[in-house]
């Protein structure tokens, strides 16, 4: 993974110290609540319902073992021993002191971590395939392209004070993992005919109140120009995004209003003016490249014997690795979930007890390193098969090796009404009650692939409207609703959810995703998932079902 | 009346004319809409002529005038409104503005850093208690990542 050079550390120790002297001035009542709370932001800080939140960058969901722990150190030390992984690949601890946020960040700084841009209106954290770089049907790996625009991103000083929140996403492979085409900037890495690497370059997408899919504005850009291009995209935001209503300043609002033919004549036009001159030379694009070499894989690695045996004996072993594991492009090597979703705890948080244990296990089977997802998972990208048995019975010792990787219980969701100020509903409790009414694990597998995504509110940070089933929670004169939807998608065949019908009450919630489930079992063809048959049927053999006591 | 300019604090000699003033001689700012209505009269004016920008202004209009202005501002209304940055940076690198580019109005000293990348050379704080503090922010970082305008 990348490894901060001098300038880099510099700069993120620059940027505590920045903050720490914002914060003081803050405290002692010399600096406006307004200003600080745009500063802090910046720097990852929310105030919460109960404490403030700080929201911790994980570039692209890669981290090492050396800042798991520091995690688990951060949980003991200043927080409740627990954190919670988001759905943009970042950590977040729930109850830090205000003043003690700049010590945080500092230990952060030690071990390369920082959470400047994970808030505010500006350019957040670059998000990628969780596989990347291990995956067998990749083009190219994104991630030292995400490193790059990590680097440019960062405190730009022109895109730092944003119309609204501004998201890029990477992806290198034929499926799309990293949900790009609902991002403000989609970057698909591409070959051209002539076999070169490019972009193909996407805009406008975004979740949230108005879920849009982003379009295409350039189908193919060389890579030298992948700078000049972003610059491009975000002058012309910067300068023409609505800044009057925040519920219209995100770009995607910007490209519907000015049409894609103008907005795209917009960008090239500006592209033109600057795009000479600023190129990414090879040598910098070999330099990162250098960064993510492949680790030293055991290349007689499919020869072992023992994966085949434990398989053939141990059926829980083997629900796990067909769950759990993926394929990986190195023979006898395999990529392996860790499953954040037990009914044990709220969906994407970890103890630091599990943190420090997770750091040993990432050390000893998979060269030290560990991915997030964006579905609130986590990742050890690279475990020899040999391993995969040992290290299964130590995950489950640590409760997370529960074998629901892409089933109705991996649910995304938000933290809600528990701990969130913009909320209207609680979704824990609810995420909890789905998860022990679907307890039966073969139940569970027989249903197969549902991705089933809730948010507390409309802000969607979970990702409800392109959840195969989406729930989100809506606030009627003070009580807690929930508003389905179904056939929502972030993959390569993006779809925005369909309303199933009017808001249903908290404790039907889980009856009705039962009762979903029914229908899908009862009406499915044959190895039909359950996307596939909401596509075929639409929505109506499920409504009449949910609605049909009403 | 002093700013920061060119990273030192001097005293002030601009003075901002409103639309209904007379101009007298010496350095004066003028509204934007002002200055295009009557740039040609101004050919024999006694001073220096500068322009004063909100963040809502199309700064292609001055392509022409940037060898005769003296002082660009940029008033901030609101110091989230990060506009002012793009036109600091157009002005520079597309339209090779190389007179006095001045924040003026609503921003936070915590900006003065990211508003010298973009040419901003000259700073006015909100309070004139606020200029040594504003003056060390610009060298707050030692480091970055993106190309500074020339």
């Amino acid at each position: 993974m990348y490894q901060y050079n001098e300038i880099d550390q510099t700069l993120v120790d620059e940027r505590v110290a920045q903050f720490r002297w914002q914060t003081e001035q803050f405290l002692r009542g010399e600096l406006s609540e307004d200003r600080y709370r745009h500063l802090r932001l910046r720097n990852g800080i929310y105030i919460q319902t109960h404490a403030p939140m700080l929201r911790i960058a994980i570039p692209y969901g890669v981290f090492n073992s050396k800042q798991i722990r520091m995690l688990a150190h951060i949980a003991r030390t200043y927080d409740k021993n627990y954190c919670h992984f988001t759905t943009r690949q970042n950590v977040q601890f729930n109850w830090p002191k205000l003043e003690q946020t700049p010590d945080i960040l500092a230990e952060l700084a030690t071990v390369q971590m920082h959470a400047i841009q994970t808030s505010g209106n500006c350019m957040r954290n670059t998000t990628s395939d969780h596989l990347a770089g291990v995956c067998v049907d990749e083009i190219a790996d994104p991630r030292p392209y995400c490193e790059i625009i990590r680097q440019w991103t960062t405190l730009h000083p022109e895109f730092d004070y944003l119309p609204r929140k501004f998201k890029i996403a990477v992806s290198g492979a034929l499926n799309d993992r990293a949900a790009t085409q609902l991002h403000d900037i989609g970057l698909h890495l591409v070959k051209n005919e002539a076999g070169v690497v490019g972009f193909k370059v996407l805009v406008g997408g975004g979740l949230g109140r108005t879920p849009i899919i982003g379009k295409v504005i350039r189908p193919y850009l060389e890579q030298q120009h992948l700078l000049s291009y972003l610059e491009a995209i975000l002058r012309v935001y910067n300068l023409f995004g609505r800044r009057d209503n925040k519920y219209k300043a995100r770009i995607k609002i910007l490209l519907k209003e000015t049409g894609i033919e103008k907005f795209t004549a917009m960008v090239e036009q500006e592209w033109q003016l600057i795009k000479d001159g600023r190129e990414l030379s090879a040598e910098r694009v070999e330099e990162i490249k250098a960064h993510f070499a492949p680790p030293a894989y055991d290349s007689n690695a499919a020869d072992d014997k023992n994966f085949d045996q434990h398989l053939a004996k141990d059926n829980a072993f083997a629900t796990w690795v067909k769950y759990n594991t993926t394929a990986h492009k190195i023979a006898g090597y395999k990529a392996v979930f860790i499953s954040l979703k037990s009914s044990d705890a709220p969906p994407g948080d970890m103890t630091d007890a599990q943190l420090d244990a997770l750091a040993h296990l990432a050390d000893s089977y998979s060269f030290g390193e560990v991915r997030s997802t964006h579905r609130q998972n986590l990742i050890l990208a690279d475990v020899h098969q040999g391993d995969l048995y040992g290290l299964w019975q130590q995950l489950d010792a640590l409760t997370l090796a529960t074998p629901n990787i892409g089933t109705a219980t991996d649910m995304i969701c938000c933290p809600g009404l528990d701990f969130c100020s913009l909320a209207n509903s609680g979704t824990i409790g609810l995420a909890k009650e789905i998860n022990e009414a679907l307890d039966n694990m073969d139940y569970l597998h027989d249903i197969g692939e549902v991705k089933i995504n809730m948010s507390g509110c409309m802000n969607g940070c979970a990702h409800q409207s392109v959840g195969h089933i989406g729930i989100l929670g809506v606030d009627k004169k003070g009580v807690e609703w929930y508003q389905l939807t179904l056939g929502g998608s972030s993959d390569n065949e993006a779809a925005i959810g369909e309303r199933l019908g009017p808001a249903v009450a908290k404790d039907e919630v889980t009856k009705a995703i039962t009762t979903i489930l029914d229908v899908y079992v009862g009406q499915r063809l044959e190895e039909e998932s359950f996307l596939d048959m909401v596509k075929r049927v639409g929505i109506t053999p499920f409504k009449e079902q949910v609605y049909a006591d009403n | 009346m002093q700013i920061i300019k060119d990273k030192h604090i001097v005293d002030d000699t601009w003075q901002h004319i409103n639309d209904d003033e007379k101009i007298p001689a010496g350095d004066v700012t003028l509204s934007l809409a002002r200055w295009q209505q009557e740039k040609h009269a101004l050919l024999h004016h006694a001073g220096q002529l500068g322009v004063r920008l909100d963040s809502t202004a199309d700064v292609a209009v001055l392509a022409d005038d940037v060898k005769r202005l003296a002082l660009i501002e940029l008033e901030f209304a609101d110091f989230a409104d990060g506009r002012s940055f793009s036109q600091a940076w157009l002005l520079r690198e597309r339209f090779g503005y190389s007179g006095e580019l001045r924040a003026i109005g609503n921003y936070m000293p915590d900006q003065a850093f990211y508003l010298a990348r973009v040419g901003v050379n000259a700073f006015q704080p909100e309070k004139f208690a606020d200029l040594p503090v504003m003056l060390a922010k610009l060298n707050e970082f030692t480091v970055h990542y993106q190309r500074s305008v020339h």
